[in-house]
């Protein structure tokens, strides 16, 4: 009896555990996010939709949905997608069905193609996938389901000049042109750095990641030569973490990434993931004296996180080029295309037309803050920074004296560039 | 009456109803209708032939691995180390599929070889622990956990380095393998049947080892009482090692199973948590194999059910796995009051 009263108690204590490993659970992202939404951010009318048997009541009603790869609160590129969401129901009257935290480490035994069916057993009629990490899942989504909609932001499949192309009729691939914002980004950071020592906070090596990476580079040494410094003595280091966000145990620890950044005389982190955990660190370590800054990603009101230790941040505005979408889907223009939309020169913050902005941070200074408005002008009015001479980090030739990159060169950017540091490829 | 098998479904009926109760009351304070959220799983998981087809892929591998669990817990051994034999599963049957994809080798037999690798790769890896606990004095359930932290670091570090794609280093995974290597599909469901019968099969035969056959109950009485066992003439600490690696192969093939009908690829996460999810069935059935189905698939519902409640009632769905851990706590606590209460009967 006392050997099963010990077996139970041992029992228990394991089913404790499991039940707190279950709750606890893979929480990627900082801060935890809520299952509760607040206030302001969820629209009150969505807390309890109809279920699906009642659907029918309001059939004119145009159903999207969207699969969000982080937490839809995510102060990054998921909140940035949701935000354009709720955009759209705004200006369509349509209805925005979504479940966020998409990835294998949040959502074990499931995929992304399935989980897209839910929504559209939820009545969706399109279905935008929202990471680079869904590519393989969005191509068998939309295959076998060639009457739903399906936009995969990020992806190349259906570029026709791209390197995967496919011919998928149900399918758009859209996305922001955020080499200018990465550039803009770059530079606040080159004019604000006293150590002439840039971080970047790398999310996992792949084309897009390596291009950003490189946009802010240049953007950066082409401001910190501006301001007088000699661009050669830059320094640009680029830590990769692993994946788009933090995953316990599985990527490196951004908040560590970003502190080893700071407390090695990088005192500018530019964060290339999916949220600025970097200001966190940035704010905590200004509260002690040091003088430290950062700049944001993806998503408009990023710096509010920690507006002290912000330079501004680039992000995307995803609402113009989704309304265009599925107003198509909805009229019957549909056409499978590969969307890479720039900012709207004229005022690349109008969240009407723009589909890739800066917002500049408190902590950006005067004078640095005009120049950056100058480089910004100098951006629209033409100034590409992609252009020869530029070696790739190898040394090998990229792009001859004064040629000018085309998109696939800057698409499918093979490697960091020279003067960069970081590794270009996995190991 | 509290001792036959009525009591004993009494008492689980009561501490299921507790922890239905338990998790209500949760719900309750986030602002929720327990019901429509019950409902909205019941929905989502039976409410049509797709989902239940869905419930069946996440039953797969769960059933391999509960059945498993059944032998070495039969064999009075905690093997918190099943997460990392599916993961070495996995890698082993990804790591064959590659040698075979650019061979002229039928793709049947290469799934089929793939598969048996799989189950190779999860033996050995239980093995270690089964050999650190006879022949090294440690505890199954330390060694487990490290061998299963050591399964994570060794898939990143293959999904990172040597397998990764061109010119990616992303923690998405391994380049998918061409349909051909992927076990058949029913048509329009994502279930492979084949994968369902080896589950069935696979389950079926631990039922068979454990009720009727010597080496069975030889694997209980080590169990029960391991020097009375020795003292009658059993080779105990080899009968240890051999229900490791049966435990090992089943979970070997569960995450052959991940990798050739599910994932295709190898993920970092390949394994889903199926391990500590069997460990918590085989738990609640109290190690008899004959629960094993029923209660594997009732899990699996609440994993693929509990997907609608972000999506319907934006509730957070690892509600599911609270409820699951709850059923487990009330199933054992119920249990020791029963104990209690018999004694003093």
């Amino acid at each position: 009896m006392q050997k099963n009263l010990a077996r139970l108690t041992a029992a228990l204590g394991l089913a404790l555990l499991l039940v707190l490993v279950a709750c606890g659970g893979p929480a990627p992202a900082e801060p935890p996010s809520q299952p509760e939404p607040t206030e302001e951010e969820a629209p009150a009318t969505e807390v309890a939709p109809p279920p699906t048997e009642e659907a029918p009541a309001e059939e004119e009603q145009f159903v999207f949905g969207m699969l969000l790869v982080g937490p839809y609160n995510d102060n990054g590129w998921s909140q940035a997608h949701y935000e354009a969401g709720l955009y759209l129901e705004e200006q369509l009257g349509a209805k925005m069905v979504y479940l966020d935290k998409v990835n294998p480490a949040d959502r074990p035994g499931t995929t992304p193609d399935q989980l897209a069916e839910e929504l559209v057993a939820q009545g969706a009629k399109l279905v935008i996938f929202n990471s680079d990490d869904m590519k393989d899942a969005s191509t068998t989504f939309a295959k076998n389901n060639p009457d739903i909609y399906v936009i995969m932001a990020s992806g190349d499949q259906v570029w026709e000049d791209g390197k995967i192309y496919e011919e998928i009729p149900n399918m758009m691939n859209i996305m922001g042109r955020m080499e200018y914002g990465k550039m803009i980004g770059g530079c606040a950071a080159a004019l604000s750095t006293q150590t002439g020592k840039i971080g970047y906070l790398g999310p996992l090596i792949n084309d897009e990641t390596r291009r950003l990476a490189a946009s802010a580079y240049l953007g950066a040494k082409y401001c910190y030569e501006k301001a007088g410094n000699d661009p050669e003595a830059l320094e640009f280091k680029v830590t990769w973490i692993g994946f788009w966000f933090n995953i316990p145990g599985v990527t490196l620890d951004p908040v560590q990434v970003s502190n080893d950044f700071y407390t090695t005389g990088y005192d500018v982190v530019i964060s290339g993931i999916d949220n600025p955990v970097n200001l966190g660190e940035a704010a905590k370590l200004k509260a002690e004296g040091k003088e430290v800054a950062g700049v944001a990603y993806d998503y408009v009101a990023a710096c509010e996180a920690a507006p002290d230790v912000c330079l501004g941040v680039p992000y995307f505005n995803w609402g113009p080029e989704y309304l265009k979408a599925v107003s198509s889907a909805i009229d019957g223009s549909w056409e499978s295309q590969f969307v890479w939309a720039g900012p709207d020169w004229a005022d690349i913050n109008n969240l009407d037309t723009s589909s890739v902005g800066f917002v500049k941070g408190a902590d950006l200074s005067e004078e640095a803050s005009a120049m950056v408005d100058e480089f910004i002008t100098e951006l629209a009015g033409g100034l590409n920074l992609w252009t020869g001479p530029i070696n790739l980090q190898d040394g090998t030739a990229y792009l001859a004296d004064g040629e000018v990159a085309s998109d696939q060169q800057v698409w499918y950017l093979p490697q960091l560039l020279e003067g960069m540091e970081g590794l270009s490829a996995a190991e | 009456m509290l001792r036959g098998r009525l009591g004993s479904f009494l008492f689980q009926s009561i501490a299921f109803v507790l922890a239905l109760g338990f998790v209500s009351l949760i719900l309750l304070a986030v602002g929720a209708s327990p019901l429509e959220a019950y409902k909205n799983i019941l929905t989502g998981s039976v409410g049509s032939m797709r989902k239940f087809a869905e419930v069946l892929v996440s039953f797969v591998p769960l059933l391999l691995v509960t059945a498993g669990l059944l032998i070495t817990f039969s064999a009075g051994l905690w093997n918190i180390g099943v997460e990392g034999q599916i993961v070495l599963g996995a890698i082993a049957t990804t790591w064959a599929l590659r040698q075979f994809v650019d061979s002229t080798m039928p793709p049947a037999l290469a799934i089929f070889l793939s598969i048996l690798a799989g189950m190779a790769g999860g033996a050995v890896w239980a093995s270690f622990a089964g050999m650190l606990k006879t022949f090294g004095g440690v505890n199954e359930i330390f060694g487990g956990l490290g061998l299963n932290f050591v399964s994570t670091a060794l898939t990143l570090y293959l999904i990172f380095g040597p397998w990764k794609r061109e010119g990616v280093a992303s923690m998405s995974g391994t380049e998918p393998f061409p349909d051909v290597f992927s076990l058949p599909q029913l048509p329009d469901l994502r279930i492979s049947p084949w994968a369902l019968g080896i589950a069935l099969a696979a389950v079926l035969v631990v039922y068979l080892i454990l009720q009727g056959t010597y080496f069975g109950l030889r694997l209980k009485a080590v169990g029960r009482n391991f020097r009375a066992a020795y003292l009658l003439g059993i080779p105990t600490w080899q009968y240890s090692l051999y229900s490791f690696l049966i435990c090992g192969a089943l979970a070997g093939l569960a995450g052959a199973m991940q990798v050739t009908a599910v994932y295709h690829r190898l993920i970092p996460s390949i394994s889903s948590g199926y391990g500590y999810l069997g460990l918590m069935v085989a738990m609640l059935i109290n190690y008899q194999a004959i629960w094993a189905v029923p209660l594997t698939l009732f899990f699996a519902a609440l994993n693929i059910g509990s997907i609608q409640l972000p999506i319907v009632m934006k509730l957070d769905s690892s509600l599911s796995g609270v409820l699951q851990g709850v059923l487990v706590l009330f199933v054992l606590l119920v249990e020791g009051a029963r104990q209690k209460f018999l004694k003093k009967a």
